[in-house]
């Protein structure tokens, strides 16, 4: 490394000098203090913020009052926030099994260098770019029943007896969110996957193709363990995405029906933004937060450590 | 054996080739369908935008009136997209040079703390922005920057700090020393060196956190619906989201459509633009 050498080289010269070279140095420091200063006032200080509110009942005007842990015992036995988390996780376990089911063939199938894969790569990763709020809205409409798309079609085709409200249960609405969280990230799990494809060498796939391994067996045998921390990357994305969904329950859904597809991210909207028990709502991030913490840490030991390496 | 025989096997490849070639375009349809969708209804005339989009297109002739009506929606459109057009813009800006001179820093300088700074700065890579809202718009309250684009974005050129630092540092670590110390001894100073020989060699660094910033800055959804409280000062997800829950009286569908497109075409055309920087930028973490 550069920096090594440098040391090295101050250590041999004469003091004077010395102490201008390491005050050249220094200058290091002013180069990289405006981004410190933003992460320790908007990153850092709300963080202890956050764990300092969650101990307090902080309403949005009025004096803080300090309460200890019991918005904790609060949040311990809210039930509706214990809701939001289990149908959060719920969903990031399904939509995870399913972005990993369509983007792996979706990685196989654009990787060699046959015509048109370039454009197939750009075509499927193109959802990718729009935002979840465009997204949203746009599928907010492709859902609904009287100006939608896919209730009137199905009921054009004679496959319902009159248009299906798509969002009138949680089935239908929870299903169809998938769908459109799928189409809106394959793109994005099959790149990651693709670069980790890139990565095996052809000399291997061949050499097992010669000694007669079928396409599944290299694919099994070859393909998957090499690719494990790629595979882990895309995994820990998806899952540390989807355990903040937001967006699209809120704009598609509103959170329904009855309530039933809010998310924790929205729970926690909900009681700091619109009840604003600021304090109560500190005290469910915190929550949230280690739980999140907890799972990218158990992903990331997965990650660095390949067994049997 | 099936592969003995040449013309056999030659019209099997051949099979192979267009099953693959319409598997591949029908896929291309599904993803890329929605899109072109919502695009093209947005130029249809009103009364046929509140009919099931089939087929898409207008069928009594293009016109803008989605468009129009849009424009009346609150303080208009107009107001709507320069908001997030300034907000995007000025967070690409200090993005750029706030991760430049850090990336820089911390490529080339030895100084007190200088892991443990870089560190820290990755490490909010792994804490939800999402759990530090509260906060947030307390100090920005505080710092009497609550309800306005320039607390905005400040909070978003935060968060994307760690991938843009982690960007230009890698950019900065990939241009042999040599050069830059051949500068320094014809006596340039440190900032005509960044300035005048680092500059271009990290440009393609530089594009990459630019339309990175870009994207998500324009994208945002959650912290503009919570910072910003002045229906004045909403920008585009936050408008179309009000205009789709009827803040704005019934739900004109059409309407929604044309401010999706609105908001969806500058995404699409640079991503088109730039797609190498921005997948370089993907794949750079996937690699390391």
């Amino acid at each position: 490394m550069s920096s090594v050498s440098l040391i090295d080289s101050t250590a041999r010269i004469s003091k004077p000098r010395r102490s201008r070279l390491l005050r050249k140095q220094r200058i290091g420091l002013l180069f990289v203090a405006p981004a410190i200063a933003l992460v320790l006032l908007f990153f850092v200080i709300p963080l202890g913020m956050t764990a300092w509110m969650s101990l307090h009942n902080w309403p949005l005007l009025g004096v803080p009052k300090f309460i200890g842990f019991d918005n904790y015992a609060a949040l311990i036995k809210d039930g509706r926030f214990w809701n939001s988390m289990r149908f959060t996780a719920f969903y990031t376990i399904v939509i995870t099994i399913v972005i990993f089911v369509v983007a792996f063939p979706l990685a196989l199938f654009v990787e060699k260098p046959r015509p048109l894969a370039g454009f197939y790569r750009t075509a499927y990763f193109l959802p990718v770019v729009v935002g979840f709020g465009s997204a949203s809205l746009l599928w907010a409409w492709l859902l609904n029943v009287d100006a939608g798309l896919f209730g009137p079609a199905a009921y054009r085709l004679g496959l319902t007896e009159k248009p299906l409200n798509l969002l009138a249960n949680f089935n239908t609405t929870f299903w169809s969110i998938v769908v459109m969280v799928v189409w809106k990230t394959a793109g994005f799990t099959m790149i990651i996957l693709l670069t980790g494809l890139q990565g095996i060498s052809t000399d291997v796939q061949e050499a097992a193709r010669m000694d007669g391994a079928s396409s599944w067996q290299r694919f099994r045998s070859i393909t998957l363990p090499l690719m494990r921390r790629t595979i882990a990357l895309a995994l820990i994305l998806s899952v540390a995405g989807s355990m903040l969904a937001f967006d699209q329950f809120y704009i598609i859904a509103n959170g329904g029906p009855r309530n039933s597809t809010l998310t924790a991210v929205y729970w926690i909207f909900s009681q700091s933004f619109v009840s604003f028990r600021l304090g109560y709502g500190a005290a469910l991030s915190m929550v949230l937060l280690v739980i999140l913490v907890t799972i990218s840490a158990v992903q990331l030991r997965l990650l660095r450590n390949p067994e049997g390496m | 054996m099936a592969h003995s025989n040449p013309k056999l096997s030659r019209d099997k490849g051949r099979f192979a080739g267009i099953l693959r070639h319409v598997v591949g375009m029908s896929l291309a349809f599904l993803f890329i369908a929605p899109l072109a969708w919502s695009f093209l209804v947005s130029f249809k005339p009103s009364i046929e935008s509140r009919q099931p989009p089939l087929p898409p297109w207008p069928v009594t002739g293009f016109t803008t009136q989605s468009y129009q009506t849009l424009a009346n929606f609150g303080a208009g459109i107009w107001n709507y997209a320069s908001n997030s057009l300034i907000v995007s813009l000025a967070t690409v800006i200090l993005s750029v040079i706030i991760s430049l001179l850090a990336g820089y820093g911390f490529s080339r300088f030895e100084f007190p703390f200088k892991n443990t700074l870089f560190v820290m700065i990755i490490a909010t890579i792994m804490i939800p922005f999402q759990s530090i809202l509260t906060p947030l718009f307390l100090i920005l309250t505080w710092l009497g920057l609550q309800n306005s684009l320039a607390g905005l974005v400040l909070v978003y050129v935060t968060l994307q700090l760690p991938f843009s630092i982690f960007m230009m540092r890698n950019a900065f670590d990939a241009v042999p020393k040599e050069i830059e110390d051949a500068a320094r001894v014809d006596g340039a100073s440190v900032f005509m060196v960044l300035r005048k020989i680092m500059l271009p060699l990290v440009m393609p660094g530089i594009v990459t956190v630019a339309i990175f910033a870009f994207l998500a800055s324009w994208n945002e959804f959650l912290a503009a619906l919570i910072l910003l409280t002045d229906q004045d000062k909403y920008t585009l997800p936050v408008l179309m989201t009000a205009v789709r829950s009827g803040q704005f009286g019934s739900v004109d569908w059409g309407a929604v459509q044309s401010g999706v497109t609105v908001m969806m075409v500058p995404c699409l055309v640079l991503f088109l633009l730039l797609q190498r920087y921005y997948i370089r930028g993907l794949t750079a973490g996937a690699v390391k």
